[in-house]
């Protein structure tokens, strides 16, 4: 082994794989060769079968699409309202200078420590998971979009100029897509963080959702179906995870070179 | 002397930072004719780029004032193409659209767009890489297809601030040849900023030597070979006598500025 020296793809899959077979492993020695007791921790097993069961009789899979709803609803809302806000902020320095103190500041805000107060807002329903995962994920993509806008080539813009660009059409033809693979990236990363705030806001008054089966399920000590719901979590962002890297090396071959 | 289509008239740049005022070019008077091929030597940091950008309209000028066809440049504009030292194509498209670039911000139909950036893609020898992204192109080949996307835009006048600068020495020379024959062909006027020696004779009719910063323009000397140049001049005794009296020159601005 060498610093940085690249790996087979092959070699690289195999290695991503046998690390999640050996985490397994550990997990079911130590269950079940009775190191941890049953009560703090379910062996992989039983683990799986009451998956199958919360799946099967209990409508885990309404639960599951009850929670992708509400992150995709509310990181969706936050993208929509982000984007131009970011843009305009990397864009222009007066917008930036009147937005950004204040975008910063929000964003240390934490947003589940707002829970309460939207409860008493906005109630215990959709609404509140919905505000709950704006405030998580907008003034973090307003803020990382006006960065990576603000740091357009400057070369690349003044080679515009000189070519007779506008101001409009530098916006649209140079800044845009030059920053466009960058937002890209952001969202993929904030939308993991979404998925933190959405089983946060579920953890608490909630009737549905995997966060509020993670919470019954605390009630009778079910370890193994809060364990299967954690693992759902880390499958569903994965696939999202796959899902982008895949679009945008669609939408963005020439990023790729 | 025809009127001038460029004027400099006493164009002078001070930068301000915290450690005070910085004066990086002196007050400058210039005029370029029509279908001239001015180069501009000189040492680095004398400000001869800060003077082609000021001409650009990328920076403003602390005093004086640059005339394009006698109105005042007061920024950038598709009159003035321009090929810089770095690399800059926009990454996210290919070679074509590229070239296309200025001619689809002046709303040209598509159809032309493509004919016109085609037939300089031809003249720049890249007509097989029109569908290519810049970063699948070597260096020369991307300041190749910088020329062409300066040309296609058909400006009154092209600013070349070290175009070469980042090649290699053989390339270098290719791409000399390349701009000098297109120029002999269309008579474009250019202004052309080089630290390069030969470069200067060799693609110049007029060579302008500025000084060590704060720059100033020390000598204009003709450089009067016929066209079309062939490289082969390079070794002939009258290029060898400009190149020492330039290099003279040179010498000691480079010394004065190492103080």
């Amino acid at each position: 082994m060498r610093p940085l020296t690249p790996v087979a793809p092959r070699t690289r899959v195999v290695l991503g794989i046998s690390f999640f077979i050996l985490f397994t492993a550990v997990w079911a020695i130590a269950t079940l060769g009775g190191f941890v007791s049953k009560t703090f921790l379910a062996d992989p097993i039983s683990m799986l079968r009451s998956g199958y069961v919360l799946l099967t009789q209990m409508g885990f899979a309404t639960d599951i699409g009850m929670t992708v709803w509400r992150v995709l609803g509310g990181f969706i809302i936050a993208a929509l309202l982000a984007l131009p806000l970011g843009v305009l902020m990397g864009a222009y320095k007066p917008i930036e200078a009147f937005f950004e103190p204040f975008v910063s500041f929000a964003r240390y805000l934490p947003a589940s420590a707002f829970i309460p107060l939207l409860m008493l807002w906005v109630g215990i329903g959709e609404a509140q998971k919905l505000a709950v995962i704006f405030i998580g994920s907008f003034f973090q993509l307003v803020l990382m979009i006006a960065v990576a806008v603000g740091n357009t080539r400057r070369d690349l813009v003044e080679a515009a100029y000189t070519l007779g660009v506008s101001d409009a059409g530098l916006l649209k033809r140079v800044l845009l897509p030059g920053a466009a693979p960058g937002i890209a990236e952001i969202l993929r990363m904030v939308l993991g963080w979404a998925w933190t705030y959405v089983i946060v806001a579920e953890l608490i008054g909630a009737s549905s959702g995997i966060g509020h089966m993670i919470t019954d399920s605390q009630a009778l000590l079910a370890t193994d179906q809060i364990i299967f719901g954690i693992i759902v979590i880390g499958l569903i962002g994965l696939c999202s995870d796959f899902a982008f890297k895949a679009a945008n090396r669609r939408l963005f071959p020439w990023a790729q070179l | 002397m025809t009127t001038p289509i460029l004027s400099i008239r006493g164009v002078s740049r001070t930068f301000t930072s915290s450690h005070g005022q910085t004066l990086a070019l002196q007050a400058t008077d210039l005029e370029v004719a029509e279908n001239d091929f001015v180069t501009i030597l000189g040492p680095s940091g004398c400000g001869k780029s800060t003077l082609l950008r000021i001409v650009a309209g990328l920076d403003q000028p602390s005093q004086g004032q640059v005339l394009l066809d006698g109105q005042t440049v007061k920024g950038p504009g598709a009159d003035r193409g321009m090929v810089f030292q770095s690399y800059t194509l926009f990454p996210w498209l290919n070679v074509l659209d590229n070239v296309a670039f200025g001619l689809r911000e002046r709303g040209i139909p598509r159809r032309a767009q493509i004919e016109v950036a085609e037939e300089f893609l031809e003249k720049v020898g890249l007509q097989n890489f029109a569908r290519h992204y810049p970063k699948q192109l070597s260096g020369g080949m991307q300041q190749r297809t910088a020329l062409a996307r300066a040309l296609a835009n058909q400006p009154r006048m092209l600013l070349m601030d070290e175009p070469f600068g980042a090649l290699d020495h053989q390339t270098r020379e290719l791409m000399q040849e390349l701009l000098l024959g297109i120029w002999e062909r269309e008579r474009k006027t250019v202004l052309f900023v080089t630290h390069d020696i030969d470069e200067a004779i060799f693609m110049g009719s007029r060579v302008v030597v500025m000084s060590a910063r704060p720059g100033r323009i020390k000598s204009d000397l003709a450089a009067p070979f016929p066209h079309p140049r062939h490289y082969s001049i390079k070794t002939t005794p009258e290029f060898a006598a400009l190149k020492r009296e330039l290099t003279e020159q040179l010498r000691v601005e480079v010394l004065s500025a190492q103080g």
